[in-house]
């Protein structure tokens, strides 16, 4: 039933190093099987979203490779190592940001480095470099609720980006946040991905978004979730990011996602 | 932070003292003096230690009252809130005592623990500490999921959930049950001294009015509301001292 392809002539998937590796994953939620014998890789230093209609159980996928959900059967494996529960070389992006509306924003970013018993002076310094990174400077003494979404948004990112683990796992970050800034965060999302050399899993329901954020996008349908399809992008990947919605294969990848999607719409 | 402002708060204050002089002068009823009257009668027991000798009597049973309902209702709050065992074994007793006509078991209490300083204590403690354990116990079980997910995904362990998180969390409903308590416990160390043996300012309250002093009465009234609302205010500062961020507005400044 799963197919895999690689359009456009793209590199095998074999020949890359794996950052992460999920292995015939199931999750049960009583009677309802959420994964059903799931298999995917994930290339280091690339970023692979998970798309698919809602219900597909992307979330708990990404989930059950933060080890914040177990899965009944089958492997995770994250650089060659087991996971059997959250480690110190994956970092969570939240959905509704998981913000402590009590700390303000320096406390927030400072905050998983402080869990791992790093001293003050050492985790506010360097959670001021990621504030300034995520374009934040000047707000480390605000709090939560005096930020906008997107604002809120980018405390949660370099929150995870603080604990320098290897592997981001990114779950909807962008769909609480409206449009103007949800374009600039794919933009800067791009440059991070350039630049940080990590591994970011992304869990998105936007087809436009994966498209055009991703070097990998594993599709997944649902009921039980199998992954249905991988596509690579090639050709607009190392373009500018003006121009990546105007690229014929773009439009292309997005047609084609939509076709294989559509059926799954209520 | 947002403030009433100063202005809004004289007019309040102004309107409803106003309202008192007024129906104190119409007159609303024989025993019911005016505001400056009831003001004479505060400034006079004030100025001949009168009022500062019962409140020495008087903040005994509720200050321990008090002090015993926030520790062990926080404690006993957080304990029910974190495991559904607890909550399943403690939980009835507060919602029964919550709901229990306390003047009505006065007696009982005075049987088993006398006229003293126990039985008032105890007094302010059913009154005070139901609505502390329940608030406390539902803010905990209602922690955001996503926030002590986003603990366990960077690697905190229980302690850290339990003091970083679910504690801080709760912090909001916490004190507001903290609040409610505490004015609980100021009627309830009022209604120990009417009830059980007059000391205090019950005694100013019940021995005023048996001599038709109602301008000392309305003072001893008066002023124990004015020490809940200082006290209740202090609480609030506290509050906004330890978590600031949570601090969206006034709740009683």
């Amino acid at each position: 039933m799963s197919q895999i392809k690689a359009p456009l002539g793209a590199v095998p998937v074999s020949s890359r190093e794996s950052a992460v590796s999920v292995r015939n994953v199931s999750k049960n939620y009583g009677s309802v099987e959420a994964l059903k014998n799931l298999s995917l890789e994930f290339p280091r230093g690339e970023l692979t979203s998970l798309l698919g209609p809602s219900g597909c159980g992307k979330t708990t996928l990404l989930k059950i490779i933060a080890g914040l959900l177990s899965a009944d059967t089958g492997d995770i494996e994250v650089n060659g190592k087991r996971v059997t529960g959250p480690g110190s070389d994956r970092a969570f992006v939240f959905q509704d940001f998981a913000l402590l509306p009590w700390a303000s924003v320096i406390r927030n970013v400072a905050f998983g480095l402080e869990l791992r018993g790093v001293a003050k002076s050492e985790r506010e310094a360097i959670a001021e470099r990621y504030i300034g990174n995520v374009g934040l400077s000047g707000f480390e003494k605000a709090y939560p609720h005096e930020l906008s979404g997107g604002m809120r948004q980018r405390v949660g990112l370099a929150r995870a980006l603080a604990v320098d683990s290897q592997v981001l796992l990114l779950d909807e970050p962008f769909s609480a946040v409206d449009e103007q800034n949800r374009r600039k965060f794919q933009e800067d999302l791009l440059e991070l991905v350039r630049h940080e050399n990590k591994t970011f899993i992304f869990v998105t329901h936007s087809i436009e978004e994966a498209v055009y954020v991703s070097d990998q996008i594993a599709i997944l349908l649902p009921r039980p979730s199998r992954v249905s399809e991988i596509i690579r992008p090639t050709s607009f990947r190392n373009k500018d990011v003006e121009n990546i919605r105007r690229d014929p294969e773009y439009l292309d990848i997005v047609d084609e996602i939509w076709a294989s999607l559509r059926t799954y719409t209520e | 932070m947002q403030h009433r402002p100063l202005i809004l708060k004289l007019l309040s204050a102004f309107l409803v003292f106003g309202a008192w002089e007024i129906a104190g002068r119409v007159p609303v009823s024989y025993a019911f003096p005016t505001f400056f009257e009831s003001m004479e009668a505060l400034l006079r027991l004030t100025l001949d230690g009168t009022m500062f000798k019962a409140y020495a009597e008087t903040l005994k049973p509720l200050v321990t009252g008090v002090a015993i309902s926030a520790v062990l209702g926080i404690g006993l709050g957080l304990w029910i809130g974190l495991s559904a065992r607890f909550d399943w074994l403690f939980s009835p007793i507060f919602i029964v005592m919550q709901a229990a006509p306390l003047a009505a078991l006065i007696p009982l209490l005075v049987m088993a623990y006398g006229i003293g300083l126990t039985s008032k204590v105890f007094v302010v403690c059913i009154m005070a500490m139901p609505v502390i354990v329940l608030n406390t116990s539902s803010a905990v079980r209602n922690t955001p999921v996503s926030l002590k997910e986003m603990g366990r995904s960077f690697l905190a362990n229980d302690r850290d959930i339990l003091l970083k998180i679910v504690i801080p969390a709760a912090s909001p409903v916490i004190f507001s049950g903290l609040r409610l308590g505490i004015s609980a416990g100021f009627i309830g160390a009022i209604l120990a001294e009417l009830k059980i043996t007059p000391t205090g300012v019950g005694d100013i309250i019940s021995y005023s009015r048996s001599i038709a002093d109602y301008p000392s009465m309305y003072a001893a009234i008066f002023s124990i509301i004015l020490l809940a609302v200082l006290f209740l205010n202090l609480l609030e500062r506290f509050e906004n001292h330890l978590f600031e961020g949570n601090n969206r507005g006034y709740v009683s400044d």
